[in-house]
């Protein structure tokens, strides 16, 4: 859908993306994660042709891509505003129409949108007279209004209140199961984990880490298992003999719980082969390494403190 | 309809809908026509009565000065000393010394400044009476003074100009009109595409729009778009004050210039005298000249006015738009204002130049360089000087298209740079940074 090769871009002497390459597979929900300053909202910039890279290719749909493919882009930023004094109906249909909408076709699907969002009453409001949070709805619906099929979205959900958070998750998952791309560039690991299929990080200008969600676990993965069985530590020790290593044991009433980090070669059956034979086990589950862990192992203590930001993140 | 005719909709319209721009329409003429008459007014009119004091000493002039309404004359014959006429009801007191058939010289002290019409009034009674004072000590007849009075009447003319005459001084002052119109049109609307800017950047939704748009393409629709809404509240003001300047007039000079009164009082040698004391006052068959000849001349005056004023404008506010860009708040507005006020300013000040000496070596310079001449060289079109050097004015209008064109072209740089910038404090070599940004 989206393939950006060696993607170079420089302000003055400062590198904000060195050699970037990245592929964003179809109707998936691609995460772009990484710390603030490294390089994210400028690497968005360059796919929604707000700026140029210095060097550097990308393909949209397999073609280079070109002016005209901004209309089948839809893109949130960060920093959000509209117009304060004009009217959200207004306003929406001038937004939609600078994407290429004619004016009956954007003005339909505005009132199908609205509708749906429990918005029709705000159509004669004027943009100051919302919350904050209803101007993000606004926002957001005139972000996925020309039914784009690229759409990048830059943490949508600071700002809106759990049931409308609750909203924009389901409408992104919508889109995504009609086809779109969705392109979600946030710190909320938690959403990262609920949404993305691929994922990928860029530190300091250049990407560290890139693939499939699943995938990416599994290469963190610490091998390390929860284990709930009955029975005291000494017992569960012996048991377990040199199949694995035990990280953490804490003896509880009805179970105990033990993590053991398998040893190289070591399968989960191998352990439990081994704990069978002695102690009652309840219970095992693999310890899943959360993105969480993951942004701060790849990033690792190289954050520095504050990375300069040329431009806003 | 294409993008860029999309964003000047949007900024001419959401401009003209705004009851300001109503508003500022109407006040707009009332303001012009109001302070005009009310400068006028104010300028004839005294608040209330004069009471003058006149010193005669040598009893020549004692009963014999003639009253109005609003002027009354009160004498005595000896020196009255500074304190005394403070403390004296009298606001005006004339020193008519002994000496004044020889010297013509009086003095007068007044606490208020008297307007020009009280002063008229005492020169002109003090004139009739000493004049009639002279002619009996020198045994001559009024009747024989009226006729061999002579008001002499000089008509110039530009020997360039087949024969016509010139009206250099009415012509210069209509040339500061439109120039003043082009200067306040550039700052007005230059402003408002700066403010715009500064709104679309304050409040986030550049980025937005720039994801759909072109920066260019929003910066030229911007400026596109409140040109139209300055050049629509600029023909409803002409429209609107010359309407009420028509209604105006005919309610205002009813009683004050009655015709009839007028053709009555040309006759007498009184106000032959008056006339000849205003050099710029012009008798009826010579303002029909002058306004055959301005009409005359309107076609090329016209285009050139509306050449220079969308010229300049395109100018400066492409210049007002990268500032806009350029800057986070209000307070960092003032360092880059200074030099694009700066040439303007100056420019006004070459207009004055210009209304005297259009062909000065000065005043040509500063009507080529394209960031004064829109305001200089329209002084020079109206004054007919411009079209006397048709290279020049072609020059002059070519630097301007060129000119507006290059800073167009430097704003958009700095412009698409600008408005995704922020928190950032930004010098003049950043600026010179950002010309050199890829796209």
């Amino acid at each position: 859908m989206l393939r950006l090769q060696g993607i170079v871009k420089r302000y003055g002497t400062h590198l904000a993306l060195d050699g970037v390459d990245l592929e964003v597979p179809q109707g998936t929900v691609f995460g772009l994660l990484g710390p603030n300053g490294a390089g994210k909202t400028t690497l968005i910039r360059i796919i929604t042709r707000i700026t140029g890279p210095d060097a550097g290719t990308i393909l949209f749909n397999g073609r280079p891509m070109g002016p005209d493919d901004v209309a089948h882009i839809g893109y949130l930023p960060e920093e959000r505003g509209l117009y304060k004094k004009m009217k959200v109906g207004e306003q929406a249909v001038y937004l939609a129409r600078l994407k290429g909408m004619p004016r009956p076709e954007a003005i339909r699907r505005l009132r199908e949108h609205f509708e749906r969002w429990e918005m029709m009453g705000w159509w004669n409001k004027k943009v100051e007279e919302l919350s904050k949070g209803m101007a993000q709805k606004v926002q957001f619906v005139t972000t996925v209004l020309h039914g784009p099929q690229l759409l990048i979205l830059d943490e949508p959900f600071s700002g809106f209140d759990p049931i409308n958070a609750e909203l924009v998750r389901t409408e992104i998952l919508r889109m995504r199961d009609a086809g779109t791309t969705v392109m979600l560039s946030t710190h909320n690991m938690g959403s990262v984990e609920e949404l993305c299929d691929h994922i990928a990080l860029i530190h300091r200008a250049h990407k560290v880490l890139d693939g499939t969600v699943r995938e990416i676990r599994k290469r963190f993965s610490t091998r390390t298992y929860r284990i709930e069985f009955q029975g005291s530590r000494v017992a569960f020790a012996n048991a377990l003999g040199f199949s694995g290593e035990l990280v953490d044991l804490q003896e509880g009433g009805e179970y105990s719980v033990a993590h053991v980090k398998l040893g190289p070669g070591a399968t989960p059956n191998d352990v439990l082969r081994q704990l069978i034979a002695t102690i009652p086990v309840h219970g095992l589950q693999e310890e899943v390494p959360r993105m969480h862990d993951i942004f701060i192992q790849a990033v690792g203590e190289k954050v520095p403190g504050a990375v300069t930001a040329e431009m806003t993140e | 309809m294409n993008k860029i005719g999309l964003i000047i909709r949007r900024e001419f319209l959401t401009r003209v809908r705004k009851p300001s721009f109503l508003i500022m329409t109407l006040l707009g003429p009332l303001l012009i026509a109001g302070g005009v008459t009310l400068a006028v007014y104010l300028g004839l009119q005294e608040s209330g009565i004069q009471n003058v004091l006149v010193i005669d000493k040598s009893h020549l002039v004692t009963k014999k000065l003639k009253e109005t309404d609003k002027v009354k004359f009160f004498y005595d014959h000896a020196d009255w000393s500074d304190s005394t006429f403070k403390a004296s009801p009298y606001n005006v007191m004339v020193d008519v010394n002994e000496e004044i058939l020889v010297t013509n010289t009086i003095q007068l002290y007044y606490k208020e400044l008297p307007s020009i019409n009280t002063q008229r009034t005492i020169q002109a009674e003090l004139e009739k009476v000493l004049e009639r004072e002279k002619l009996r000590l020198n045994e001559v007849d009024p009747d024989t003074y009226a006729r061999i009075k002579t008001a002499l009447k000089m008509h110039l003319f530009d020997i360039d100009k087949e024969g016509r005459r010139s009206f250099d001084e009415v012509k210069a002052f209509i040339g500061l009109f439109f120039a003043l119109l082009i200067y306040m049109f550039i700052f007005l609307y230059g402003v408002q595409v700066m403010r715009g800017v500064m709104e679309e950047k304050q409040n986030r939704i550049v980025e937005v729009l720039v994801s759909s748009v072109k920066p260019f393409q929003l910066m030229m629709g911007k400026i596109t778009g409140i040109a139209m809404v300055g050049l629509l509240q600029f023909v409803l003001w002409v429209a609107l004050t010359s309407g009420l300047a028509t209604v105006g007039s005919a309610v205002l000079m009813k009683d004050r210039f009655d015709p009839a009164e007028v053709a009555r009082l040309q006759g007498t040698a009184e106000v032959q005298a008056e006339l000849q004391k205003s050099p710029a006052a012009l008798d009826q068959s010579e303002t029909q000249q002058l306004i055959a000849e301005i009409t005359a001349e309107m076609p090329r005056i016209l285009f050139c006015f509306l050449f220079y004023f969308i010229g300049g404008y395109l100018l400066y506010a492409s210049l007002f738009a990268a500032i806009g860009a350029a800057v986070d708040t209000e307070t960092d507005v003032q360092q880059f204002m200074l030099p694009v006020t700066l040439p303007m300013v100056l420019a006004i000040i070459i207009s004055e130049m210009a209304m005297m000496n259009p062909d000065g070596p000065a005043v040509r310079w500063f009507s080529l360089i394209p960031l004064t001449s829109p305001v200089v060289m329209m002084i020079r079109v109206v004054m007919g000087n411009a079209f006397d050097n048709p290279l020049l004015l072609a020059t002059s209008m070519v630097l301007l298209v060129l000119t507006f064109i290059a800073t167009t072209w430097l704003a958009g740089r700095i412009y698409r740079t600008g408005i995704l910038m922020y928190g950032k404090k930004v010098s003049w070599k950043e600026l010179g940074k950002w010309l050199f940004y890829k796209g």
